[in-house]
């Protein structure tokens, strides 16, 4: 017989039910936090209404192609919720809502998407990344700021996720390998919204959880439902906690659904199921959130219709200055290449100011 | 006869080497049920089946890699990488086997695989996903780079390219995948690889280019038309290896140049086509040989990317300077 000498187990954590009600007593502290649920509560609403408007400007020509966040609203307020403002934040390109918590401003992320780099140049944390275009490769950009962090005996943590589709790619297991092997300040979330653009989760592998590679690796790993805000943002101080006092990297994989297309540029019916999507709307986050605080009377109509109004004046503040925000510039294009741009460039530049007019 | 556009001609150009070779297997992401996000595979999957048309994880690298080893096993993968700038995953997978396999293994082993991308501006994409970095790739040995320019271009060098017996880099101009329809026979006739193909006849100039740009270099010749200046315009088509021969042999009768290429300047497929005529054709020439060029600078997001990619005014603009020395 051999010997057993290493197994290993996925915990998975859920506090709300998809109706809204507390499965269990054993709570963490959040869930009858009131003040704190109800700020979480008016950051998802607040996200998906900026969502929608986001969409519907792709669609009347006035802003390119853009990741709607639908339905992972719980996910992405609990990391930027968690976080004080001196970690280090690395996004890919669907977080709108972390980034919201963050401080990036509304209107820069319509800029970026808008096709202008000053976006890009965002008002939240100086030091967070922008936007990440190539799938998981901010896996590895979050560990380094993690390792700096370390070397310099910062008490710092830098939070990143990955996608389902994205935790194929090596990038994410080298993070998950360098954070066991220095022993880093990193939060590493898996958004597992079962699907990349056309391609299901069950695609991917046939490991029964995400969760596990980060055990492979040497990392305390669990999974969250993804829709359950509690459990997201506990889930996150706890590992960003343990983080912050030198206790290492931690992997969380969040279940959760993309309940519209992968982005602008997609249709999803020519590959999923539509019945797929309706079961998912009867366990998304932000009715679930609200179901639980009206049953224990800390929310109602009257709340949410002036969270509603309040949302929408800002989103369409956000739109009117987005709108009204110049077009960027020929020079542009060369400035920020270097620190000192090269005479050869310089020319370049001189050049293209020529054409352009 | 079928009317096509160009993104249809790669998948008919696919179904056809699929139905006469058995070895021939699709893999990429999103290339099954979804037809490819630009739907170059479109249909393939519902014809031959999940098992010759693969949707794979998210993995660059990946599939790269598993293309060496099929390829080098007996089969003829087409890979697919969903944007050229998700690409470079890839370039360890080529660089440093698909390309010497051969070579290596004194013909004891190779890859005849294809690695077809969409390349270039002037969608409106998101970042990443305008680049033009077809040079980086013509610089390595032992690998064929071929650029289509039009509908039947693409159907006859993408047969050619499956069927070559070496790794072959399928660059397709994703701004030209829809913009014309063209009538071609779907009868599983390739193109000639290695060369370049003459579109224009001319005596004055002789305009190079490759990819989306033919689309401006062959305006550029009508417009040149109508001021009585005639000019011959050559389609690469494959960069690399290069047929200098038929370029030179246009400058010859000519006397005068310009490379027209979307890609940043520096190291460009452009500064190769000039180096091999100051080399082979530096007596012909009646003026300097110009490049109009993207500029040495990260391609810009989709609000700038017009005021990068060069257009027919930078083109007229270089003929008039160069015409004027001579
Ligand atoms: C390296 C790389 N390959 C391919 C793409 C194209 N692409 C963009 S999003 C995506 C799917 C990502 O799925 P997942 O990681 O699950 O994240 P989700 O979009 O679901 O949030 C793909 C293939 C890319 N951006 N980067
Ligand atoms: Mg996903």
């Amino acid at each position: 017989m051999p010997a057993t000498i290493a197994s290993f187990k996925i915990d998975f954590y859920q506090f709300l039910a998809a109706d809204g009600r507390l499965i269990s007593d054993d709570v963490p502290p959040l869930a009858t936090d009131w003040e704190e649920l109800q700020s979480l509560y008016r950051l998802m609403v607040t996200t998906r209404i900026f969502d929608k408007k986001a969409v519907a400007l792709q669609r009347t020509g006035k802003m390119g192609t853009y990741a709607s966040s639908l339905g992972h609203e719980a996910a992405h307020i609990a990391m930027g919720s968690a976080m004080r403002p001196e970690d280090c934040y690395a996004p890919t390109y669907r977080e709108h809502g972390a980034q919201l918590c963050r401080g990036v401003t509304m209107p820069e992320i319509l800029r970026y998407w808008g096709g202008d780099e000053h976006g890009c140049d965002f008002s939240g944390p100086r030091h967070d990344f922008s936007w990440c275009i190539p799938i998981a490769t901010q896996c590895l950009h979050a560990a380094g700021a993690a390792l700096a962090f370390k070397l310099r005996g910062e008490q710092r943590v830098a939070v990143v996720q990955v996608g389902d589709g994205g935790s194929s790619k090596g990038d994410f297991l080298e993070a998950i390998n360098a954070a066991s092997a220095f022993q880093l300040p990193l939060v590493l979330v898996i958004i597992n919204n079962q699907w990349a653009i056309s391609v299901p989760r069950s695609k991917q592998n046939s490991a029964t959880t995400l969760a596990q590679k980060g055990i492979a690796g040497g990392l305390p790993s669990i999974q969250v439902d993804g829709n359950d805000i509690i459990a997201c943002r506990w889930a996150m101080e706890t590992a960003i906690e343990k983080a912050r006092t030198g206790g290492g990297a931690t992997v969380i994989e969040m279940l959760t659904y993309r309940l519209t297309d992968h982005t602008t540029a997609d249709d999803a019916r020519r590959y999923r199921d539509e019945q797929e999507v309706k079961n998912a709307w009867q366990t998304e986050p932000v009715k679930r959130l609200r179901n639980y605080l009206q049953a224990e009377g800390v929310w109602n109509d009257k709340k949410e219709l002036a969270l509603l109004e309040q949302a929408g004046v800002e989103v369409a503040q956000a739109v009117e200055e987005y709108l009204s925000m110049p077009d960027p510039d020929v020079a542009g294009m060369f400035d920020y290449m270097f620190e000192n741009t090269p005479a050869e460039l310089e020319a370049q530049r001189t050049q293209a100011l020529k054409e352009c007019n | 006869m079928t009317s096509v556009a160009m993104v249809e001609a790669v998948s008919l150009a696919m179904a056809w080497e699929m139905a006469s070779d058995d070895s021939v297997v699709v893999m990429g992401e999103d290339v099954g049920v979804n037809g490819g996000v630009f739907r170059a595979t479109s249909g393939l999957e519902a014809r031959f089946g999940d098992q010759r048309v693969i949707d794979t994880p998210l993995a660059e690298a990946m599939i790269a890699g598993l293309a060496v080893g099929m390829s080098a096993q007996g089969m003829k993968p087409v890979i697919e990488a969903q944007f050229m700038g998700f690409i470079y995953p890839m370039v360890e997978q080529i660089v440093c086997h698909a390309s010497r396999m051969r070579h290596r293994t004194r013909g004891r082993l190779s890859c005849p695989m294809v690695l077809r991308a969409p390349f270039g501006g002037g969608i409106h994409a998101p970042e990443l996903h305008s680049e033009s970095t077809e040079a980086i790739f013509a610089h390595i040995p032992g690998l064929r780079v071929v650029i289509p320019s039009s509908p039947a271009r693409a159907y006859g060098l993408l047969l050619a390219a499956i069927r070559d017996p070496d790794p072959v880099v399928f660059l397709e101009p994703k701004r030209i995948y829809r913009l014309n329809r063209e009538e071609i026979e779907d009868n599983g006739e390739d193109l000639p690889l290695d060369v370049c193909f003459v579109l224009r006849d001319g005596t004055d100039v002789t305009l190079v280019s490759w990819g989306s740009m033919i689309k401006e270099t062959l305006e550029s010749a009508d417009l040149l038309a109508t001021r009585g200046i005639s000019a011959e315009v050559i389609d690469v088509a494959t960069i690399s290896p290069l047929d200098m021969d038929t370029i030179i042999e246009s400058v010859e009768k000519t006397g005068r140049c310009i490379i027209i290429h979307e890609a940043a300047r520096m190291c460009g497929v452009g500064a190769e086509i000039a180096a091999g005529l100051a080399d082979s054709a530096i007596y012909a020439l009646h003026a300097p040989v110009k490049r109009v060029t993207g500029y040495d600078v990260i391609m810009p997001l989709q609000k700038m990317e017009m005021n990068y990619i060069p257009g027919v005014k930078r083109i007229l603009t270089a003929v008039e300077e160069i015409l004027e020395v001579s």
